[in-house]
Formats: structure tokens, C-alpha cells, sequence
């Protein structure tokens, strides 16, 4: 036990943050996938759909992530379903993300002007080629910013994956320490990462929304 | 009787539009308090009166942008206000161009214009194009095709929408205030399209505040006060009003 931290360690914490790169995108990929169809419930002409989609942001926005973690793994495993860490904490991810992209591009779909549904009705676009050729479009502009910055939040919330016992960054610098016993500078180094993760991310988003906003018709 | 009765067609006279006795609330506001007049093919009818007379309300209700809550709406054959319409087919027939040109911005201008006959009529891209380029001709935008809505001003955008509306071939076009949203310099341009497009016999109806325009182009003008049909008749009323309010609002309105 102990010992001086070496590049096998860094090794190690390389290969969890790589896992925390993999789960940010599986959660990315997922969660903005089911968030889209989320999306498209709130806004859907039918009620019944409305309160389906809006019952389940309700409820996912209302539980933490930690709890739909252990749920995912040790819930389902003592109903006899055992699922591996990777499946439990990209399961988890989705789900949580979905409800909260779901929400956000709710936001956009909807500032969208309605004087450009009326447009497109007024051409007798279908419901759906109204919502493909006119509505997404410019919603997808406007939802670009919030996205980006939201990815933020995706990847620090990676970080309690771990607790289902899945080694990405933050758990293999637990694992670390447990060896080395050097708390501060282990967890430095792994809050480094995840600021150097973190830090582009969000200045991408702010650029983009520089950008979104200055983006004004040129002429009057 | 006789099994070979051919349900009679809509007479060659028919109007194109006919509103019978519309009534119209929004909550407790009464907006249409049995409105009715007809518009035959070829004709202009010009709706005007205050904001909040009815007359904007009136002309979404023919586009079933709004739904009635009693009487009865005809365009080009079809009732308007059976609630099993096919609205889609409806707006295949008439075309409508809003206060705030509504173009789509993330689309070029021959985008716009190709969009509905394309997904809608399925017109072959091809033959949209060369149908854009016929229409943005007709209203003196040939050079623009490429370009996007806010790279046009706010007449060129307006034209671009007339364009937009005419590329689906409709029966009867609605201009509700088309001009409203424009600085005065740039209403010129717009009018003049659609003096041309009167000028070819398409049957329009349009709610405008340009007073001298309507003067000029309307077969018949319908002055709304309080939700009703105050008074109608041809242009002329508008010289020569027969009732107080309608002789108010032309004072005011010149």
C-alpha cells in the first residue's frame, strides 16, 4: 500500500476519463434522442400525448440523478434484473437528460414565431411538413447555444455513475486514493480534467449564443 | 326518381367567397355579429373599418384560421364552417399574405416559393423552380432568388410573399394589411403588385388602411363597425358615405 502516485496511475485516471468522454456522449446520443421525441410530446397536438411527455419531465426533473442511478442498478437488481454498471449508468444518463433536452427544445420549438406556423399552414404544409421544413429548422438554430451549454452538466453528472460502481474519471481516482491516500492532489487532478473538459464546452456555448444574437436581419 | 342525376355543379356565377350571417366571439367579445357578403370571380373586395371592427377576423375565418361560431362560409364550392372540411385542400385554393411577410428564414427566397408546390401539390423540383422564377418575375424580384429574406427589404420581402402564395396556383388570394408593417416609402411597391395582380382578374379580398389604394382597386367595399357589415356598395361609398360612421372613419381615415 501507498507509494508515490507514477504514470501507471495516470494511466488509470486517462483511461476513466476517457470512460467519462464515452458516457458524456452515450448520454448525449441517448438522452438527446429520447429528449427529442420528450420535445415533440410537449408541443403535440394531442393531450393525451402533452401530459404523457410533461408527467414524465415532472418526475425526472423531481428525483435526483443519484437516486435513478441506484434505482437502475440496485433497484432492478433485487428484482432479480441485474444489468452491468455501464448499462445501468447509460440507462440513467438517458433517461435524466432526456428530460431535461426534452425541455429545453420544448423552449425553442416553441420560440419559434407562431406567425410562422400560420405561414405554413396558410401553404397547406401538413402538420409534419410544417414541423420539418419551417419549425426545426429554425428551432434547432435557437435550441444550438442551450445545448452546448447543457453538455456541461452532462459531463460533470457522469461523475455519479460511480456510485454503481462504473470506472470512469471520479471513480478512478477513488480507487486511486484508496492506494495512495493523497486526497488533495488526486482530486485535483481529477477536477483539472473535468474543467478541462468542462471549460470549452462552455465557451463554445457562449459563443454561440454571441453569435445567435448578433445574427440580426442586415437590412431594415 | 332518376338514377342518373349529376349533382348539380356550382354555377359559373357562383361567388368564390361568400360569408352568410358569420357570427364570431372570443370569450365574451362578439367580433362578428352576422356579417355577410360575397365575392364573385374576378372581383376585389376591399374590408374596412377600425382596429377591432371584425374585418381581420373576418378574412382569417375564409382560410379557417379562425372558426366559426354560427353561420355559414362558402370558398370556391366548399363550407368552410362543416367542421369535416379538408383544410388543407381549402388553403390549396386560397392564398393568404400576412402584415408581417412571414417568409421563411432559413430558407433562399426560391426556397420559399418552391417549398408548398413541392411538398404539397408535388410539383417536380424542376418545374417549382421554373414556377418561382415565374412568379418572383411577376412581382419584379427576378434577381433575388438566391437571396435570403433578410438580406430584401421589408417591400422586397412582401412581394416575395405574394410570390409565394401566387406559385400555389390559388383560386382567391387574402391580403390581411399587407402593407402595415411598412414604411411609407416602400407601400408604393407592394400596391402595385397587387393592382397587377387585379389588373389580371385574380379574385382577391383584402383589409387595408390605404384609403386612395382601395379607392382605386375595389369592385366593392365593405366598411365593418362593431362587428357588422355597417355599410357596402362600390368604391364610391368611400366619396360619398351614406352613413355617419362610415363618413367619420373616411374623414379620419384620409
Amino acid at each position: 500500500m501507498g507509494g508515490a502516485l507514477n504514470i501507471n496511475h495516470l494511466l488509470f485516471l486517462g483511461h476513466g476519463a476517457l470512460w467519462t468522454i464515452g458516457l458524456s456522449a452515450i448520454a448525449l446520443i441517448g438522452g438527446g434522442s429520447f429528449g427529442f421525441l420528450v420535445a415533440l410530446g410537449r408541443v403535440s397536438p394531442s393531450r393525451a400525448v402533452r401530459l404523457l411527455a410533461a408527467t414524465y419531465v415532472q418526475i425526472i426533473q423531481g428525483t435526483p440523478l443519484l437516486v435513478i442511478m441506484f434505482l437502475s442498478f440496485f433497484g432492478l437488481a433485487a428484482l432479480g434484473l441485474n444489468i452491468s454498471p455501464l448499462l445501468a449508468a447509460g440507462a440513467s444518463m438517458t433517461i435524466f437528460v432526456a428530460a431535461y433536452l426534452g425541455e429545453i427544445w420544448r423552449g425553442c420549438i416553441e420560440a419559434v414565431p407562431k406567425q410562422q406556423w400560420e405561414a405554413a399552414e396558410g401553404l397547406a404544409l401538413s402538420r409534419s411538413q410544417r414541423m420539418i421544413k419551417v419549425i426545426l429548422p429554425q428551432a434547432i438554430r435557437i435550441a444550438t447555444p442551450p445545448t452546448v451549454g447543457f453538455m456541461v452538466q452532462i459531463v460533470k453528472n457522469t461523475s455519479l455513475a460511480s456510485v454503481v460502481g462504473f470506472v470512469e474519471l471520479t471513480r478512478s481516482g477513488q480507487i486511486i486514493n484508496n492506494s495512495l491516500f493523497e486526497p488533495f492532489i488526486i482530486y485535483s487532478i481529477i477536477a483539472l480534467v473535468y474543467f478541462s473538459l468542462c471549460y470549452p464546452l462552455s465557451r463554445l456555448s457562449r459563443r454561440l449564443e454571441r453569435t445567435a444574437l448578433h445574427k440580426k436581419p442586415a437590412l431594415a | 326518381m332518376n338514377a342518373h342525376v349529376i349533382p348539380p355543379a356550382a354555377p359559373p356565377n357562383a361567388p368564390v367567397v361568400a360569408l352568410r350571417d358569420v357570427h364570431k366571439s372570443f370569450g365574451a367579445l362578439k367580433v362578428l355579429d352576422g356579417v355577410s357578403f360575397a365575392v364573385g370571380r374576378g372581383e376585389v373586395i376591399v374590408l374596412i373599418g377600425r382596429s377591432g371592427s371584425g374585418k381581420s377576423t373576418a378574412l382569417r375565418c375564409i382560410d379557417r384560421f379562425e372558426t366559426i361560431d354560427g353561420g355559414e362560409i362558402e370558398v370556391c364550392g366548399r363550407r368552410v364552417d362543416d367542421a369535416r372540411l379538408d383544410v388543407r385542400a381549402l388553403r390549396q385554393d386560397v392564398g393568404i399574405v400576412f402584415q408581417s411577410y412571414n417568409l421563411f428564414p432559413h430558407l433562399t427566397i426560391e426556397e420559399n416559393i418552391t417549398l408548398a408546390p413541392h411538398a404539397v401539390k408535388k410539383v417536380p423540383k424542376a418545374e417549382a423552380r421554373a414556377l418561382a422564377a415565374k412568379v418572383l418575375a411577376q412581382v419584379g424580384l427576378e434577381e433575388k432568388l438566391h437571396a435570403y429574406p433578410e438580406q430584401l427589404s421589408g417591400g422586397q420581402q412582401q412581394r416575395a410573399a405574394i410570390a409565394r402564395s401566387l406559385a400555389m396556383q390559388p383560386k382567391v388570394m387574402l391580403f390581411d394589411e399587407v402593407t402595415s408593417a411598412l414604411d411609407p416609402e416602400l407601400t408604393g411597391e407592394v400596391l402595385k403588385v397587387i393592382e397587377a395582380l387585379a389588373a389580371d382578374g385574380m379574385t382577391m379580398v383584402l383589409v387595408t388602411h390605404e384609403m386612395s389604394f382601395a379607392r382605386g382597386i375595389a369592385d366593392q367595399v365593405v366598411f365593418m363597425h362593431k362587428g357588422k357589415v355597417h355599410e357596402a356598395g362600390p368604391a364610391g361609398i368611400l366619396s360619398s358615405p351614406s352613413t355617419p360612421e362610415l363618413a367619420q372613419f373616411v374623414g379620419t381615415g384620409l
